[in-house]
């Protein structure tokens, strides 16, 4: 015999809100989990409909990591905290070279949150899952009062696997090793900076969020003896290449000229009073890798299309002190140190 | 990128770095003080200091509206956070500055003071005008290049009639610091100035003359890209060697492109109908300088924050061990601080000029810290 289902009204995508029952454990979650978010993720995993996913066992090392996204505007020119929620977690497994394999994903949602706009971002983040190939199998909902959120907060976690014999990790980075940056910086934080209320202005920026995993099989898959991979993400490019610095106890040396950025950036940055070397990238990465693979990892790099624009941008030098320096473009030598405070507030 | 590649291009620095060492006498010294922190910056950020021989030295000045704000005011604009419960505007840099009881604008904020970060005097009109219920005061700090829209957002309130707007004034005037700086009794030496680049767009050019003319110091008025401050350099060092055979010192402009000898007349007449000389201001690291400040006139002291708020100033030291005010009177560099780059970091800064980008801690300790250290 089967269960009659009952009647119940579907959600409003038009013209419905948030309310505090929507996360209350009832029937309206119960409905907006299965209406909304299963459907949009649909996998064999989120369909067991159980507390947690199971999973089958994969085999080498596993690397897991989190990541909450607070992004203001929540939509952006090139994309939005749905589809960065995907891949920023994304991009952090891949850098430990890994293969994302799962997701998760836990929503915080304020009263009064627009359906309608909840839905642009949920199919936005399933396309982003669905695209890179990479499930979310499991999630969680939560609602607070008016004021007390920000529209929405996303919270994604990924799970990957290693292969043996590759190990990427901050601290590997040797004097005489090459840095490689694979396109130009600042478009992301540019992107969102241009369309925040109180400082719009017009510039054709788009933000480069993109899961970077094809691109980071594809270096490993050609063998030069990578060090550290790294997506120089809040802080930028400058704060990325410090934290690489430090935990390997190393100095570096880049040269302005080599660093290529996209000229509306630029623009951009300089009206603003910004130094697009600490504005963020959601979809580039940094490598270190040994100087004599250096030019084949290059060619690797641009021959792949997220990465056309990709160079080499300095070399890791020994130096107690840990300092990133810079020839500059006047061809002086500056300090490039970490943020000090904040430049821009939430862009990620 | 057009407009700025021109004033950045490193073949062009070459040439004018060799005209300046063939033509800087390596026995003489050439001791040239940037006033404006845009200069500073700009002289760190590109490490210009590369391309100039031993005989140039560069003296970070006072140019920096946020390092000479003295302590007592930002007290002042705490006050008004905290305790007349204002929304208080503020650009970002002053938000870092410290103050008395270890406060600063942004740890108000966190404790619950509404301080608001802007970008223009146009933002704060228009929290003034979507909080009719709030008295929303603009935290006005500057040089002459930020006074102007200070008094067009005062003007625009009173056609408006905007009852819940004020400004706390702390206006400042370029020349009268030049005076002060030359008039400190065993103070700096010097032997030119590179002159301000946005200052002078708006007060021209004219109102330096009494530096050559009185004090036989050539001032050079400069753009803020580093080409600029290259090549006022080398007009610098051609004056001194002039001057040493007998010459005189003049005013000469390298900023052409947007300086004339008399500046902007309209923004002039402007800041006049708006506001008065203070009888007196006082600096940090340069004290109390008569005529260096400006204040609202009477037509307008509804709009005094001061007034308003029976908010008074009042003198607070400086930290102890904190060299700032000899840093700003040229007196000292950034390094010769105990507390530089120890205590005091751009994270944690105790004195002012470690806080804005254009001091001079802050933009040596940022971009220049490795020339003491590792060479």
């Amino acid at each position: 015999m089967s269960i009659t289902k009952s009647y119940s009204r579907p959600l409003d995508f038009k013209n419905g809100r948030i309310e505090m029952s929507y996360g209350a454990g009832g029937r309206a979650m119960a409905q907006l989990i299965t209406d909304l978010f299963a459907a949009a993720f649909d996998n064999p995993y989120l369909a067991q409909g159980n507390d947690g996913a199971l999973l089958p066992m994969a085999t080498g090392r596993l690397v897991m990591s989190t990541d909450s996204h607070v992004v203001s505007p929540l939509f952006f020119a090139g994309g939005d905290i749905g589809c960065l929620s995907v891949h920023g977690t994304i991009n952090d497994v891949a850098m430990m070279g890994a293969q994302p394999l799962y997701l998760s994903a836990a929503f915080i949602l304020e009263e009064g949150f627009r359906f309608a706009d909840l839905k642009r971002i949920v199919d936005s983040m399933a396309k982003a899952a669905f695209d890179a190939g990479v499930p979310i199998v499991t999630g969680d909902t939560k609602v607070v009062e008016q004021g007390k959120g920000d529209g929405v907060f996303i919270t994604t976690t990924a799970v990957g696997v290693v292969r043996d014999g590759i190990t990427l990790s901050g601290d590997r980075a040797q004097p005489g090793d090459k840095i490689l940056l694979s396109g130009t910086i600042g478009d992301h934080g540019m992107a969102v900076l241009s369309q925040r209320e109180g400082l719009s202005f017009d510039a054709p920026i788009v933000s480069d969020t993109a899961a970077l995993h094809a691109l980071v099989a594809a270096m490993l898959d050609c063998g030069a003896s990578l060090r550290v991979l790294r997506d120089p993400t809040r802080g930028g490019l400058a704060t990325t290449l410090n934290e690489i610095a430090k935990q390997s106890g190393v100095g570096m040396l880049l040269n302005e000229s080599s660093i290529p950025i996209n000229q509306p950036v630029e623009a951009a940055c300089e009206f603003l009073g910004l130094d697009p070397l600490y504005v963020a990238n959601e979809g580039k990465l940094v490598a270190i890798c040994a100087a004599e693979d250096a030019e084949r990892l290059l060619d690797v790099m641009r021959a792949h299309p997220q990465a056309k624009e990709a160079a080499m941008i300095g070399e890791v030098r020994e130096d107690a002190h840990g300092f990133v320096q810079m020839t500059t473009k006047m061809g002086g030598r500056r300090i490039v140190d970490w943020l000090a405070g904040e430049q821009l507030p939430r862009i990620c | 990128m057009k407009y700025v590649d021109e004033f950045r291009d490193g073949e062009l620095a070459k040439n004018i770095s060799a005209n300046i060492a063939r033509e800087a006498n390596p026995a003489h010294a050439y001791r040239l003080m940037e006033f404006c922190g845009g200069h500073t910056h700009a002289i760190s950020r590109y490490g210009l200091a590369d391309l100039l021989p031993a005989s140039v030295r560069l003296i970070h000045g006072p140019g920096c509206p946020v390092c000479v704000l003295p302590v007592g005011r930002v007290d002042q604009a705490i006050r008004l956070a905290t305790e007349a419960g204002v929304i208080l505007c503020t650009y970002a840099d002053t938000m870092r500055v410290p103050a008395s009881n270890n406060l600063t604008l942004m740890r108000a904020k966190a404790a619950g003071a509404d301080v608001r970060m802007i970008y223009s005097t146009q933002d704060a009109l228009k929290i003034a005008r979507d909080n009719p219920t709030r008295q929303v005061v603009f935290l006005a700090i500057g040089f002459e290049t930020t006074t102007p829209p200070t008094a067009v957002a005062i003007k625009q309130a009173a056609a408006e009639g905007l009852k819940n707007f004020s400004i706390l004034c702390n206006h400042v005037l370029t020349p009268a610091a030049m005076h002060a700086i030359l008039s400190v009794q065993g103070g700096v030496a010097l032997d030119g100035f590179i002159g301000p680049a946005h200052v002078s767009t708006v007060i021209g050019s004219q109102p330096y003359e009494v530096f050559a003319s009185d004090y036989a110091k050539p001032v050079v008025i400069a753009g803020f890209e580093p080409l600029d401050v290259m090549q006022a350099i080398l007009m610098l060092i051609r004056q001194i060697n002039s001057q040493r055979n007998n010459g005189r010192a003049t005013v000469e402009n390298e900023f052409t492109r947007a300086v004339t000898r008399y500046g902007n007349l309209k923004a002039q007449q402007l800041v006049a109908d708006v506001f008065e000389l203070r009888e007196s201001f006082e600096w940090r690291g340069l004290g109390s300088v008569p005529h260096s400040a400006l204040r609202l006139r009477a037509k307008f002291a509804d709009y005094d924050a001061e007034l308003r708020f029976n908010s008074e100033y009042v003198a607070v030291p400086d930290h102890k061990a904190c060299e700032c005010a000899a840093i700003l009177r040229g007196e000292k560099r950034p390094q010769q601080c105990k507390i530089f780059g120890t205590v005091c970091t751009p994270e944690n800064p105790i004195g002012s000029c470690m806080v804005s980008s254009e001091g001079a801690c802050a933009a040596h300790y940022s971009y220049g810290r490795f020339r003491e250290i590792t060479q």
